[in-house]
């Protein structure tokens, strides 16, 4: 084994050995769990800042400027100067809007993001689950945010709000298919839905070399679907600043309206990070199919520089056309879902079945 | 047509018309019994055309009210000016146009609501930019001790 | 509430699934404070009503009480993104009535200055089209460029948007030792950077799928409102100042009036693009052969106008605007009425967003361009 010494599974091993050691085996296992929790809150509020700052950055430089500059070296302290103001902003709330679910909804959405965090792979043995059913249930978690967004449209008593709420079902409903039949396609390629067994088996080729045409045609409308999924541009309808002021949540302030702003973000890492795993290869160095140095050269990169390496390619991706294109209408959304991505997926699932069985593939 | 051509055409069309060769367009005053009926003849006889309403400005004459219509033709290009007095000004009225040239509607609103003139027959006679407790500010009678400094 | 009211009554009640929603005052794209009265079934707008005097600031009164050359500083703040334009109005107004022959020098000068403020001007409704469509990137794209141009005018006229740079009589002051070379440099690089325009915006799918066949306004509709300026032309009315009543030195120089004849809110975009093509060329044209001379008459201390009406139109940026002035022989007007083109172009808005979605509403209302201060004066 090439990636020995990248291996998390003696770290989380040991520590698991450790705490077996000392303590009961249930209250051993709280401790975990409150590790494994903290570990994650605390990955998911850096990471989420660092790529509020990313888009801030990637956004000035295809704006020819600079972007924040003056808080911290280069304008990095900027986010959490941000973060800072937020949390100490005033809660507003409508006087007439659903006291229960109009603080209900921000919980749900973020809730949902972090359910689907957890079955993400990050490195051999960095994975809290990993179900057999892995990509099942990714699909079947992100869609849960979007009843928060429905619920945060609704009990805002603000027409912008459920206009912005309505976009946005009727939006993440279509575009869940296109997300699940790609995701579905590269199923049948893998024959498995555990991530472990999918990053597994693109030790040699990455899914997306492996699996040629059909997989390519896969990345792309996984893409496509995932930037809807996740309410950015060119498909932010249900924000869409120049029409409905900010959408779904015009009415939250402070705290509330940063953990919307937070669970985008996050959307935004899972969908490229689900892309990087399943397309791109996951955690998995660049191989080559008989170039036994170059091969080797590539293994000494860490896992985890590799898996996060790819996820911000696409994120780049995804902002890049974010800041390029202008937003589609909402009957244009629709359209290019069900006329043309949805055929396109279920002639791909057709071809790459045919690929599987024909064993034409790498 | 040319001002002198338009103005002899005029002449010879509109008998109860008072027309003039102003400082640069062809003016007819019209009373505002007739002014209706002009506006629509002069949209519809084919050698006059005037499609185009341009302007509509409301003056406050002291003895009575007026409007002026700048008119011209996208086919011809010619551009004349059409006046209507009221009678008065304590409840100055005038026909609409605006089912003559649409853009008079609101323009109508506009005079309407800085000089309080009304007009006859408009079907959205709203005032534009003030609220309905203001005063007509385009009038000369008009006072307002708070917000008008005299020098 | 009275005039939600108002529109129960004039449109009948409201059918069960749609439903009012104001759009504004303070809506990121009605660019001001314009409210817009939209009253919507889903997604689909059944009417607009648009709702002014947020900001009426009585200039027409103020002018009554102030002599002629300072009515000139009130209209900067009417349309500020052609304030040029409006100034040349006034100046060129009281001028024909005073029968004052301006030297050749004031008239380049002052067709050059049209121009630019016709290229700043559409430079700026290109980045806020660009943004209501959801591209925010052009925004920046575009006020890098109209930086160059504001900088020109800072140099010449000390202001950057309003210029106040007409007086009756020619300009308040000479242009700048500078101002040829600058605007030289402005023109070729704004021939590089235009073609940029077009590859980040004109070209795209999106937009061109977004604004195709939307929002039309026949030839019969923008004469009937009166929509002048490039929303007039994009539907094929020729209302274009500068060709049927020259003013200033544009009988001098050659031009297109750009017409299209395709009505929607692609042509009007594209009409838009081109005129600066048009701009550019005619700057070009006046740039080196601006005569020497005096750059203004000598008047009398205090104006007085002969009694009577006179009128001028002027081509601004987004139509023709005209000023009335009817004098009674005082200093002061008795009476000044401003044509705005917005207050027209405004109101054709019901007529071509009926039927189309909200987002399409936010498209048409950006290429009427309108400036609010210019629509409540």
């Amino acid at each position: 084994m090439a990636f020995n010494i990248y291996d998390f599974t003696t770290l989380t091993h040991s520590i698991h050995v450790g705490l077996a050691e000392s303590f009961s085996p249930v209250v051993a296992t709280t401790i975990e769990w409150v590790i494994v929790g903290v570990s994650y809150l605390l990955f998911v509020a850096l990471f989420g800042l660092f790529l509020v700052y990313a888009e801030r950055k990637v956004c000035a430089a295809f704006q020819q400027r600079l972007g924040p500059m003056r808080v911290g070296p280069w304008g990095l302290l900027q986010t959490i100067a941000d973060f800072i103001k937020l949390l100490m902003k005033e809660l507003i709330m409508p006087r007439k809007a659903d006291w229960f679910l109009y603080n209900l909804a921000p919980f749900i959405v973020i809730i949902a993001s972090f359910m689907a965090i957890a079955i993400l792979p990050f490195a051999p043995g960095l994975q809290s689950f990993d179900f057999d059913i892995g990509i099942f249930y990714l699909t079947a978690v992100s869609s849960v945010g979007v009843i928060g967004i429905l619920i945060a449209g609704w009990s805002s008593n603000n027409k912008y709000s459920l206009i912005g709420a309505m976009r946005s079902g009727a939006q993440i409903l279509s575009y869940e298919l296109s997300v699940s039949l790609s995701l579905l396609t590269m199923v049948i390629f893998a024959g498995s839905m555990q991530f472990s067994t999918i990053v597994e088996g693109q030790r040699d080729a990455w899914f997306i070399f492996s699996g040629h045409i059909p997989a390519m045609i896969a990345f792309i409308i996984f893409l496509i679907a995932g930037t809807a999924e996740t309410n950015r541009g060119p498909f932010d309808l249900a924000e869409a600043e120049s029409e409905l002021v900010a959408g779904f949540h015009t009415e939250y302030s402070g705290v509330k309206f940063a953990m919307f702003f937070l669970a985008e973000y996050i959307n935004l890492f899972i969908i490229s990070a689900v892309a990087a795993t399943v397309f791109l290869g996951g955690w998995m160095p660049l191989h080559f199919g008989n170039l036994e140095s170059f091969n080797h050269v590539m293994d000494f990169i860490p896992p985890v520089v590799w898996f996060f390496g790819k996820v911000l390619f696409v994120i780049f991706v995804i902002m890049w056309f974010k800041w390029t294109f202008p937003r589609l209408r909402v009957d244009q959304i629709l359209t290019l879902e069900w006329k043309y991505l949805l055929p396109i997926n279920l002639v791909n699932i057709l071809l790459m079945a045919l690929v599987v069985l024909t064993k034409f593939h790498f | 047509m040319t001002n002198e051509e338009l103005q002899s055409y005029l002449t010879e069309r509109f008998t109860e018309a008072e027309i003039k060769l102003g400082t640069q367009y062809v003016e007819m005053t019209v009373t505002a019994a007739a002014l209706h009926e002009t506006a629509l003849q002069l949209k519809k006889l084919d050698k006059l055309s005037f499609d185009y309403l341009f302007c509509l400005t409301g003056v406050d004459y002291a003895e009575n009210m007026g409007i002026v219509y700048h008119l011209e033709s996208v086919e011809h290009r010619h551009v004349m000016v059409l006046k209507a007095k009221t009678a008065d000004r304590v409840s100055p009225a005038l026909d609409t146009v605006s089912d003559v040239w649409i853009t008079a509607k609101y323009h109508e609103r506009e005079a309407y609501d800085l000089l309080g003139i009304h007009f006859n027959n408009h079907t959205d006679l709203r005032r534009m930019f003030l609220d309905d407790s203001w005063g007509h500010p385009l009038r000369k009678d008009y006072v307002d001790e708070v917000r008008i400094v005299e020098r | 509430m009275s005039e939600i009211r108002e529109v129960i009554i004039n449109n009948d009640r409201l059918a069960t699934d749609e439903y009012l929603v104001n759009m504004g005052p303070q809506h990121p794209s009605t660019h001001g404070v314009l409210r817009l009265l939209v009253r919507l079934e889903g997604e689909k707008v059944l009417n607009v009503q648009p709702h002014t005097g947020y900001i009426h600031s009585g200039i027409e009164k103020m002018c009554e009480a102030i002599t002629y050359p300072q009515i000139i500083h009130l209209t900067d703040r009417m349309d500020y993104l052609s304030a040029h334009m409006n100034n040349e109005a006034v100046a060129l107004c009281v001028e024909k009535a005073l029968q004052v022959e301006v030297p050749d020098r004031v008239k380049y000068i002052r067709t050059i200055m049209d121009e630019l403020s016709r290229l700043a001007s559409h430079q700026l409704w290109w980045c806020v089209f660009g943004m209501d469509m959801g591209a925010l990137t052009t925004f920046f794209y575009g006020l890098r460029d109209r930086e160059k141009i504001l900088d020109i005018f800072e140099e010449t006229c000390g202001a950057r948007m309003t210029v106040s740079y007409n007086t009756p009589g020619g300009l308040m002051f000479d242009i700048h030792p500078n101002f040829q070379k600058r605007v030289k440099e402005f023109i070729t690089y704004f021939r590089t950077k235009l073609p940029e325009y077009d590859k980040l915006l004109s070209g795209n799918v999106i937009l061109r799928e977004r604004a195709e066949g939307i929002g039309h306004l026949s030839l019969k509709d923008a004469i009937d409102f009166g929509v002048t300026g490039p929303s007039g032309r994009a539907s094929g009315f020729s209302c274009d100042m500068r060709k049927h009543q020259p003013y200033s030195a544009y009988p001098l120089v050659k031009f297109k009036e750009i017409l299209d004849d395709r009505c929607d809110t692609l042509a009007r975009y594209e009409v838009r693009i081109l005129e600066m093509y048009e701009s550019l060329s005619i700057i070009e044209q006046l740039i080196d052969n601006i005569p020497e001379g005096d750059y203004a008459v000598k008047m009398k201390g205090v104006l007085k106008l002969p009694e009577g009406e006179f009128y001028q139109r002027v081509e601004s940026a987004r139509g023709e605007f005209g000023v009335y002035i009817v004098s009674d022989g005082k200093k002061n007007p008795y009476r000044v009425k401003f044509r705005s083109p917005g207050f027209s172009n405004m109101f054709a808005l019901n007529k071509m967003a009926k039927g189309h979605k909200i987002a399409d509403l936010v498209a048409i209302m950006s290429t009427l361009d309108l400036i609010i201060p210019d629509i409540d004066r």
